[in-house]
Formats: C-alpha cells, structure tokens, sequence
C-alpha cells in the first residue's frame, strides 16, 4: 500500500491518536494542543482538497484500466483515487477515492473536530484517551467518506461507533451507560445485517470495488459482465429484497429514520458536548451518505418501491421530532431531538431521490419529464446540502447547550430564565444559531430546506404539505428554547454567576457561525460541488 | 462594476443598514454616540441613495413597459457565476438580483423616507432608554430587510428578506424580554406576545412557502418578470389544474392562495391576525410603528407584486374572478369591518392604531380582490405615510403623558434634573411608569382602572393640545387622512379609488357589492373611532393630573436645552409626515376627477401614479372610469362617520369612569364582546394552543418510550429469559474463557464493567433484533410483496443463528465479569 493523498488523510489522525497516547500522562496541555494541531492539519488537507476538486485539479488516481472499464458505467465519477491490494481473498481491495458528495462531507467533518477537540478541552479526566478518541473518531469517518470498496467502507463504518460508544460510556452523563449501550447495540444490530449482505453481494458479484458495483449490480451484472448468480440456488429476487433490507435498516439506524430514533435522544443527551457535536455534527450523516452512495444507486428498483413508505416515514421523523422536542425540558434533549426533526427533511430529499432515480436510469417516460427532471435534481442537492447545514446549526446548538450547562450544571429548561440580562453574548449566539437551526432564510438552514421542499413538492406533494406542520412546530420548540434561556424575568438565582460564554467557546463557535451565513447567503460555492455529482448522478 | 449605475445601484440601498447592524452588534455596542451616528448615517446614505435612483427611475415615465425594461441586474450579471444556487445543468436553477419597475420605485421613495424618519424619532424616544443601542442595531436590521425585499427581482429574495423581518419583529416585541406578564396592563408579557407574532405569522409562512415552492416546480424559475412578462407561462398556470385537482382549482389558483396566505398572516387579516396588537408591546410606538406601517405593508407590496399570478385567469372586464381573488376579497373585506369594529372599543392609543391598521390593510386587500391593482398599492403608499404618522403621533402623547405623571408626582422636585430625567425614563421605558405609586407611595390619582396608571389609556388624557400643540395637530392631520376627510387629505384620494374599483366591478359580478358594502361600512366606523380618538385625546377638559401637564419637556421646571433636542427629533418627523399626509394623494388623483384633475394636470403632475405603475404589469387592468356616485359616497361616509363621533363624545364631554357612548348604544354584553375582540385570543388559546402543547408534552413519554421503547422492551423481556437459559448454557460450559478479558482492553475499557452484569444488553438485544425482523418484513412487504413467505422462512433462520451467538457471545463477556 503507497502512501497518496487521501490514504494520508485518512490515517492522519489515526497517528495523531497514536503521538497523543505516547504523549507523558502528566502533559494534559500538551495532549490537547497536540491532537488540536493534527485536527487543523486534516482541516488543511481536507480545505486543499475541497479546492483542488472545485477546480477541478484533482488526478483521476491509479485505477488499473480493467477496473476503469469495469466501472465506466458508474453513476459517480471519482477523482484522487488510490487502488492497491489489501484482502484478495475477498475481493477486496484498498480503493479509495472522492466526488462531490464526499469532498464536502469530508470538509464537514474535518471542520468540526477540531472544534470539537476545542471544545473538550475542558475535559479534565483521561485526556489522552479523550483527546485519542476524537482523532480516532475522524479517521473512521473521512476512511467512510472516501472508502470505494465495500470491506473497507464496512470496516470504517465500525471504526466510527467504537470510540463514540467509549466517549459517551466513560465521558458522558449520569445514564451514560444506558445511552452508550444502546447506541451501540442498535448500531451493531444494524451492522450485523450489513455485513452479511456485503458478504451476499461479494459472492453474488465477485467484487467488492463500489464503482464497479454501482455500474453493473443495478443492472443485474456481476464483475465479469454475467447475469448475477447465487450459489445455492436462490431466489435472486428475494436475495436481493434481503440486501435492501439489510442496509436500509442499517443506515436507517444510523440517519436515524424514525421509528428507529429512539437511541439518539439518549446518546446525544448523555454524550458529552464536543462527543453530541460530532454524534449529530457528522455521525447522523453516514447514514444519510450510505442512501445516497449505495442503498438507492444499488438497488434502485427497490428504493422506488419503497419510496413512498420513505416519504411517510421522513414526515414522520419531521413531525414527531419537531413535536417531541417541543415538549422536553431538558435543553440537550430538545436539541437532540431537533436532529430528528431536521434529518427528517435529508430523508424526504432521498426519498424524492429513489422515487426518481430508477425512472431515470431505465429511461422511463414522465410525464412533465422536464420539471421531474429539476424537481428531483433540487431534492436531491437539498438533501446532501441539508447534511452540510445540520452539521454547522447541529454542533452549534449542542456547542451551546455544552457551554451553558457547563457553567451553570443544569440543562432544565425550567431552571432558567432571563438569561439574556447576564449572558449577553451568548444570548446573541443562542438566537443565531438557534435561527440558522430553525431555518431562517439568509442563513445555512433556509436554504437546504428550500431546495427539498421544493424539490419533493411535485413527486410527494402530500407528503410535502403534511412536513410543513413539522416545520411549524420547528417554531414552536426553537422559540421554547429561547424563551426559556434568555427571555422572561431573570431568575435570581443565577445572578453572581458567571454565565457567559467563554472565549474559547466562541473561538469554536465562531467559524460555524460564519459558515452558516456563507451559506446562507450564497449557498453556490458547495452546491456547485454538489450539483456536479448529483447532475451526473441524475444524468441530466 | 459600475456601482453608481443605476443597474446595480439597488444592490447598495439595503446594504448600508445591515453594515450598521454588524458594526452596532460587534463592535460599537458599548457606545450610546457611536451607535446613533453609525445607525442614522447608514440610514442617511441608504436613503440618499435610494432618492438618487427614485429620481431616475420617475423620470422615465414608460419604465418597466416591456420594451423599455427596468433598472437592475442578477448576481451572476456580479460574480459571472451561476448565479445563487445552480441546479442540475440550469432547469431550474435559482438566481437572485435587483430590479426597478414602477412598484419598486415608488416604494424606494416612501420606505427609505418613513425609515428615516423612525431613526430620528428614536433618537428623542428612546434617548434614556436602557438597551438603545441594541434597539437601534435591531431598526436597522429591520430597515435592510425591508429594502431588501423591496429590491428583490424575484420571490426567493423577497421571501429572504420577508423572514429576517419577521425575526427583528419577533425581536423588537420582545425587546423587554425580561419583564413577566404581572407586570403589563393586560398581563401579556413582552415575550409572549414577540412569540405569538412570530408563530402566527410562521403558519403563513409555512403555506407559502408551498406557494414559492410549487410556483418554482411548474415555471422553474422564480424571477418576476420572467414569470409575469411570460404570457404562455401565465395561460398554462392559469389552466393547468393543481396537483390532485386540489378543490377544483388551477394551478394559479393554488399557488395564489398559499401567497395571500402568506400576506394574511404578515398583515394580520383575520383570521390571523391576533399577533398585531399584541405586538404593540415593542417597547415604542417606533416598533409599533414598524410593525404597523412597514412590515405589514410588506404583506400588501407581495400580493400587489404576485397580482399577475393571482388574477391568471380572471377577467376583470368582464366581472371574472380568479379563485385567489375571491379569496382576498371575501378575507380582506371581512377583516377591514371586523378590526375597525374592535378598534371603535378600544382605550389603548397604539391598540386603536393597530386594529386600524389592521382595518386599512383589509381595505387593500380587499380591493385587490376586485381587480384594484392601482387602489391598492396607492392606498399602501398613503396609509404608510398617515398611519407612520399616527403611531409616532401616539408615541408622542404617551411620551408626554408620562412625563406629565412624573411631573405631577413632583419627581422633578424630588431628584435633581438629570437624575430625574433618567430615572423617569428609565421608568417611563422599561416599567411604563406602572408601578411608581407603590414604590413611593403616593397618592392615588382619579384614575379608571385601579392600581397602575396607564399613560396610553386614552381615557386618562384629554386636553392635550394645550400642552402638546404640534403633536395634536399633526395627529389631527393624520386622523383626517386617516377617515379621508374630503379632498384636502391623502386619505380621501385612496380610499376613493378603492370605492370606485368595487362600485364598477358590482353590477357584473356580487363580489363587487359585497366588497363595496364591507368597505362602506369600514370606513364609517374608521372616521367615528379617529373621531373618537382625536377627541379623547386632545379636546375636552385633561382627565388626570398627567395630562394636564403632559409635554415632553419644561423649560419652566428646568428642563433644559437636552430635552429640548430630544423634543425636536420627535416633532420634527411629525411634521414631515403630516405635510406627506396631506400632499401624497394628490399624485394619484384620477386625471378625470372634475377640477382638481385638470388642475394637477396643469401643475405638471402629468402621469398620475396609477398611471404610472401600470407598466410594472404585463396587461395592467383596466382603470375604471370616473364616476361622481362613489365620490358622494365617500363624502357621505365622513360625513356621517363625524357626525356620529360628535354625537357620541364630542356634546357631552366624557367624564373618567363614565361607560364609554357605544356601550349606551349598542349595549354592556355587545360592548364587551368587541373589548374582549370577540374573544378569539381565547378561542385560539383553548381549541389550539393548548392541545398543540399537550399533545407534544406527551408525545415522547407515550410514543418514544411508551409505544416504541415500550414493545421492545416487552419483547426483550421474553427473548431475555431464553437469554439466562444460554448464559447459563455458557457459565457452566465455557466457565472462565472471559475472565481475562476486560483486564485487557484498559483503563477505558474497564469503566463499562458495572454496566455489563444484568439482562440490560439483552434485552436491548433481542429488542432490537426483533425490531429488525418486523421492520424487514414491513419492507419486503413493500418491496416485494410476493416474497414474504420466504423471507419470513429465511430471516426466522437468520434470527435464530443471531440469537444464539450473541446470547452466549455476550454472557462471554459478562457473565465472567461478576
């Protein structure tokens, strides 16, 4: 295995965890700076790359010519790819490689680990270990994002639960054991299913490089262009059904797509702040990403059949979690459920996605071809921006809550009040990000939203008018939070303490806030990246 | 890029403002000077500029025909890009950029002059107030969002610049954020009712936003004059049927009624329009006056922008009406009698001023429903200019009332002038001066309601133009304009147009009748409630202490040359108002309105305004012929409307205490229902409210952990039993294999040992494992239904196979642990 670009990204932090370990146990500064200093590395590294892909300067990468024909029918172009052996018994090979939709993923994630690692400073207990994690945390992310090989993705994809699931365990709040044990079961349970519908589709298929699949599963193909085979004999269909199943419930889990949801509330709000940053930050979107990587580009006439009941069920996660936030007390718990509410608005963009995608590549005649055609290509971007934005507003939010329940060691609702008088500066964040959280045009949120609905309206318009009670009550429990926080008589109880923000906070809140009114306010310089994948996706 | 073209100019009109904003928020903050210097000269270039172009644009007089064209230019025209937000290879993509029809044009020359005038007023109102710089940061928020959706070129920015609004409204009514219900008049506090207003007007703004969102899918652009410039895209709207043939109607008529949902909630017609009074508790009659003249004409300028859209398909000629017409007429003419029924019984200053503001905009809406493009958006202009006029007026006598309270609770005397001055307004500002009495215990005016004096009660003042001459003056100006007192006022001119629009459209169509009859009987009580208002206020004998030495300054007492700047700054936009009050309807007089037609003629207004911003449409409708029935209406109706306010409370004076004339007339329970504002706060509060709220206070506990958590659990519970029986499989057979195990994994690792010893992993285990397997056959299901049974037969295996290597794998490791 050479060393190329991406495979340094990926492994970058994975050394950092390592020099952060060997780091003396009595350095708990060091380890900080240290494991902050490889984060803003990454962030570099993953800056360049956003740029060299925008410019399109990025190699195509080392792909032997038999794997460049095999996958020439790809739905995804990759760039900066990097093949080499890693497991030839199984198929398998280290692939990796990036498109518009993972360079900005990357970008994402490679922004808020650092933050996050800001934030954790004020973690006094095993820093080594603490600081490690987050490292190892990222590796295991960007390795998905940039993973072309379906062993390597399944390998990453574990890699990103182990060390949430020790963040919340040993770091998190009075039921961080119930939360973490949770997690990770329902993950694993999910998990489970996924790697032995990988090991179905390696046999099925002979391969297990994802261009290559993308360009011959949907079509019934294995790697030497023959009609798929099942050894034993059966039925193609219903192995094929199963599959579906498998990573539907596995990323379903992971987004989370309601009725799956019930562990996120839990984690998010046992999770320590910088751990829910990078839970509802990065961790949520994997889920998404598996969707839109695999799940409907694989099995396209499954997803289509499907897509209704996906329909249904992400206006469900928008209503239920706008509902259910609103009747928490608990701050965290609110935001927590906020994600249920806002990823609720990626599904629906999926949705319209599937419901398309098929059409689309069988060459189905629509009716009214040309607005289906912009309808799902809006979707579709809206989905993959929504990820961007509920990362930015998401970690924010949870920034905040953190900052304030750290001063004040109480996330109740009902314990504050009138805040605004003695934490001015952090009352002007809380209302930002708050906004950029509820959507508000001008910043990040609106405009991710938009696109989806949209883009959704003309293929669910039902399901679309019904979201829009969910995006009412997105209102109601935003507004309850700050109601809550800042507004109304001050509580004296809180005065002579010392609520406002620190400066370290800001310096962590600061690049998400000026993120999110980029975004919002000229939203092209990532939907450009994004488009790009999504148009060759839709073949437009 | 030639920024003073005036191509781009309108992209630097709304930029000013939100420097100022940025500037105030982040750096000048700290600084009283700084911030008023930053906020009043980004608002002085903003609106030097915006005249510069106005001066331009009016000089072209066929501007916006289609030939001619517009100022402006789109982003991409900037950055040479794809413009805002690219999708797939351009169907569809969204660009965003600035333009200058006649519409724009005009409202580039009211809005930036009534801002200005706000800013200068604040700068007296609010001189002592706590928090004046975040006031003044949060104005000019509110200013750059307005002028940005006054700018905007298409819908999406437009809508941009809708939102922010709603947010510095949301913003300004909970600028005392921190005072408690107990501590209003009315027991709503401040932050209840920036709550209200904004989840009020969210509702609309959810539905409309289906508007936007289904007018992009169909057109693929949301550009306005690509849209209405288009005559094939407006046909195909027009005819095409919505989407699952909703209610029968077309396409148009879909989009144009989530629209004018969108304005019934931003200029609060009924039956959303409970947040505007309530939104008077900004903590001016500024904010007040924002919320009243500015944000919600915003509601109006978009209906009046979408016109083209709303009437595709209707023939105004003919007495044809589209379905969103309809809608606004039946909506808006309901809601103009409705509020001014409620505002005739109101005492509150600034609430008469809301539920009439409330009133006038139904008088707009409704005319646009009956095909009166140019009525209405004349009336817009005018009533923006009077009822600017009105609140600041009002603000003015409760800034005098207050100090006149003071005055006569002898402070002046008490503290030393500054001391005094800043307390008062610290008092007057924050606290309304409600509760001085208990704090020093002085004694009890004769006053109406109990223990907290009330300065806008109107039924505590009386006589003020003795003390405040140029207040009630121009508060008389405005409060004819308002009633349209014939002729002489701006008002008259607007509201004639109005009537004469639905007096033509009645003998085609019963709408027409309809809106004429509402309006009609609108516009009577509009003059007795002014009538009423002007005189509670200013004529009689003052009814209180406070009154009688209600000014806003003493140089007698020793108030000094301070006091008297800060008066300045507040009459001085009074005065430019009213002048506007008067002479704003003379540039819209129907050119065939006997005498004075001819006579503007010859004074050189050559092209009427609603002559004038007929080019920004496509087919402007037509301009129904002058006709004198609707102008002796008109006069009728001042008439009768005065000579019933004089009747009421002008012969006998109204003595404090006294129940109010209507009450007499109409009757205690029929007056109190139109007090209580036909208790539909109430309505809304039990039949919506409250059920909302219980209903998500429940929901996680019943759904989350009761159905969902609840199920698993229960078949956990089950599969947990055969659990032990593996365990106990495990600890016999393969006893002491685990009990290395965790001393390897470390430090971290050995913190999870308390939690692995019950049945928790699996339960949670089979739970899951469980809700997999039903979940899977839920997708089969979907998926392919003829696959069932045998997926049902393979996933029991799989199940099987899982459930007994993770029973004994996971009593491996626990097991051995305890």
């Amino acid at each position: 295995m050479t060393l190329d670009f991406l495979t340094l990204l990926t492994f970058l932090p994975m050394i950092g965890a390592g020099v952060v370990m060997l780091l003396p146990r009595s350095q708990k500064n060091l380890a900080r700076l240290v494991a902050l200093a490889f984060s803003v590395v990454v962030l570099g590294m993953a800056i360049a790359l956003f740029a060299a892909y925008a410019n399109g300067t990025c190699p195509e990468g080392n792909v032997p010519q038999e794997m460049r024909t095999a996958a020439a029918n790809a739905p995804f172009t990759f760039v900066c790819q990097h093949v080499a052996e890693f497991f030839p018994l199984l198929n398998s090979k280290w692939h990796v490689g990036v498109d518009g939709l993972s360079v900005s993923l990357i970008l994402l994630a490679a922004i808020l680990t650092p933050l996050a690692i800001l934030i954790s400073f004020e973690v006094t207990d095993h820093v080594h270990e603490h600081m490690a994690l987050f490292l190892f945390l990222e590796m295991g992310v960007i390795g998905l994002f940039v993973a072309l090989d379906l062993i390597i993705f399944f390998i990453f994809w574990e890699i990103g639960l182990v060390p949430m699931y020790f963040l919340i365990n040993y770091w998190g709040g009075k039921d961080r054991q119930y939360a973490s044990f949770k997690f990770f079961l329902y993950t694993m349970a999910g998990s489970l299913g996924l790697l032995l519908s990988l090991q179905l589709i390696g046999i099925m298929a002979g391969t297990m490089d994802i261009p290559t699949l993308l360009a011959t599963f949907p079509r019934g193909l294995n790697a030497q262009g023959q009609p798929l085979t099942f050894p034993f004999g059966a039925d193609l269909g219903l192995v094929k059904a199963l599959i579906f199943v498998a990573f539907f419930i596995a990323f379903a889990i992971k987004v989370p797509i309601f009725p799956f949801h019930t562990w996120l509330p839990d984690a998010h709000t046992e999770a320590p702040t910088a751990g829910s940053m990078l839970l509802a930050g990065i961790l949520l979107k994997l889920g998404a990403y598996g969707f839109l990587r695999l799940v409907v580009p694989m099995f396209p006439a499954e997803a289509q059949a499907f897509a209704p009941f996906l329909a249904a069920l992400a206006v469900g996660g928008v209503i239920f979690g706008a509902l259910a936030a609103w009747g928490m007390n608990d701050f965290k718990r609110l935001v927590a459920y906020s994600s249920v509410n806002h990823m609720g608005f990626v599904v629906l963009g999926i949705a319209a996605f599937s419901a398309v995608y098929n059409g689309l590549l069988t060459g189905a005649q629509f009716e009214n071809a040309e607005i289906v055609q912009r309808s799902v290509t809006m979707a579709t971007n809206g989905a993959i921006l929504q990820m961007f934005t509920h990362g930015l507003s998401s970690a924010g939010m949870f920034l905040l809550v953190g900052a304030l329940y750290h001063k004040a060691h109480t996330r109740d609702l009902r314990e504050f009040g009138g805040l605004y008088a003695l934490a001015p500066v952090y009352g002007g964040l809380l209302i930002f990000t708050s906004m950029a959280s509820l959507g508000l045009p001008g910043l990040a949120g609106f405009v991710s939203e938009f696109q989806v609905i949209a883009g959704s309206w003309w293929i669910f318009p039902f399901w679309v008018a019904v979201a829009m009670i969910g995006l009412f009550l997105t209102g109601a429990y935003i507004l309850k939070g700050i109601r809550a926080v800042l507004y109304g008589p001050t509580n004296e109880h809180w005065r002579g303490h010392a609520l406002e923000i620190e400066f370290r906070e800001v310096v962590a809140l600061s690049p998400l806030v000026v993120l999110m009114l980029i975004t919002g306010l000229y939203p092209n310089w990532i939907v450009e990246i994004i488009n790009q994948t999504v148009t060759r996706l839709l073949g437009s | 890029m030639d920024w003073l073209n005036a191509n781009f100019l309108p992209w630097l009109i709304p930029l000013p403002p939100f420097i100022a904003f940025a500037v105030i928020i982040l750096l000048a903050g700290r600084s009283r000077v700084a911030t008023q210097i930053i906020a009043l000269g980004a608002m002085a270039i903003t609106w030097f500029l915006s005249f510069a172009l106005v001066l331009r644009a009016f000089a072209i007089s066929d501007l916006g025909k289609y030939s001619r064209g517009i100022f402006g230019s789109s982003l991409s025209d900037i950055l040479g890009s794809n413009g805002w937000l690219v999708n797939g290879t351009g169907n569809g993509a969204l660009n965003i950029g600035v333009a200058v029809d006649p519409l724009t044009a005009v409202m580039l020359f009211m809005v930036p002059l009534v801002m200005m005038m706000i800013f200068i007023y604040t700068l007296g109102y609010m001189a002592n107030a706590e928090r004046h710089t975040r006031f003044f940061a949060y104005l000019s928020l509110f200013a750059g969002a307005m002028l940005t959706l006054v700018v905007a070129d298409n819908l999406l920015l437009l809508f941009i610049g809708w939102e922010v609004m709603g947010l510095c409204s949301y913003l300004l009514i909970g600028f005392w954020y921190d005072r408690s219900p107990e501590q209003e008049v009315d027991r709503v506090a401040p932050y209840q009712a920036a709550m209200k207003a904004f989840m009020t007007t969210r509702i609309a703004d959810v539905i409309m936003l289906i508007g936007i969102a289904y007018l992009w899918a169909t057109t693929g652009t949301l550009n306005f004059r690509e849209i209405f410039f288009n005559e094939a895209t407006l046909q195909s709207l027009a005819t095409t049927p919505a989407l699952g043939g909703f209610l029968g109607l077309s396409a148009a008529g879909l989009i144009g009624i989530c629209i004018v949902i969108g304005t019934v909630g931003k200029s609060a017609q009924f039956p959303l329009h409970v947040w505007l009074p309530d939104a008077m508790k900004g903590p001016t009659p500024v904010s007040a006056m924002i919320h009243a003249a500015a944000m919600v004409s915003a509601g109006v300028y978009l209906i009046i922008r979408m016109f083209p859209v709303l009437s595709a398909g209707a023939n105004i000629e003919e007495g044809l009406l589209s379905a969103p017409m309809v809608f606004m007429a039946v909506v808006g003419g309901f809601t103009a009698i409705f509020s001014a029924s409620i505002a005739v019984a109101q005492n509150d200053i600034k609430k008469v001023l809301a539920y009439s503001t409330v009133s006038q905009l139904g008088f707009m809406v409704a005319v646009l429903g009956v095909g009166g493009f140019a009525p209405a958006f004349f009336h817009l202009i005018t009533h923006a200019f009077f009822k600017a006029l009105l609140f600041l007026g009002s603000g003015s006598v409760i800034h005098g009332m207050e100090h006149g309270h003071h005055v006569a609770h002898g402070h002046h005397e008490a503290h030393g002038h500054d001391a005094a001055h800043a307390k008062h307004s610290h008092e007057a500002h924050t606290e309304h001066g409600h509760e001085t009495h208990a704090e020093h215990g002085h004694e009890t005016h004769s006053q109406a309601h109990g223990e907290m004096f009330d300065p806008q009660d109107m039924r505590n003042m009386g006589g003020l133009i003795r003390t405040m001459p140029v207040t009630a003056v121009t508060f008389i100006i405005g409060g004819l304009a308002l009633a349209g007192a014939p002729l002489i006022t701006a008002g008259f001119w607007s509201k004639d147009e109005i009537l004469l629009e639905a007096w033509h459209l009645m003998g085609k169509n019963p709408i027409g009748l309809l809106v004429l009859v509402l309006l009609s009987l609108a516009a009577v009580l509009t003059t007795l409630y002014t009538f009423r208002q002007i005189w509670l206020t200013f004529f009689g004998e003052p009814r209180t202490e406070a009154a009688r030495n209600a000014q806003h300054y003493n140089p007698a007492r020793g108030d000094g040359r301070h006091e008297a700047f800060n008066s300045a700054t507040m009459t001085i936009p009074l005065i430019v108002l009213a002048f506007f009050a008067i002479f704003a309807g003379f540039v819209g007089v129907n050119p065939s309105f006997p005498i004075i037609g001819p006579l503007l003629k010859s004074f050189g207004v050559e092209k009427p305004l609603i002559l004038y911003i007929k080019n920004a449409l496509l087919e402007p409708p037509p301009l129904p012929d002058f006709n004198i029935l609707p102008v002796l209406l008109s006069f009728a109706i001042f008439g009768f409307g005065v000579y019933a306010g004089y009747v009421l409370y002008a012969r006998r004076p109204y003595a404090l205490g006294q129940p109010d004339p209507v009450e007499g007339l109409i009757g205690a329970d029929a007056y109190r229902v139109l007090v209580n504002k036909y208790y539909i706060d109430e309505f809304y509060e039990r039949a919506f409210v409250k059920p909302m709220q219980r209903i998500a206070e429940g929901y996680s506990r019943v759904v989350d952990r009761g159905i969902i958590d609840g199920i698993l659990h229960l078949i956990a519970t089950a599969a947990g039993y055969i659990g032990d029986v593996f365990k106990e499989f495990n600890r016999v057979v393969i006893d002491g294999v685990g009990d290395g195990i965790p001393e390897a994994i470390g430090d971290a690792a050995r913190s999870l040992r308390p939690v692995q010893t019950g049945r928790v992993q699996q339960y949670l285990l089979f739970t899951l494992l469980a809700a997999l397997i039903v979940g899977a056959n839920l997708i089969v299901l979907a998926v392919a239904p003829n696959l069932v049974v045998p997926a049902l037969i393979v996933q029991g295996g799989v199940a099987v196979v899982l459930v007994l290597f993770f029973s004994t794998g996971g009593a491996q490791a626990t097991g051995s642990g305890d």
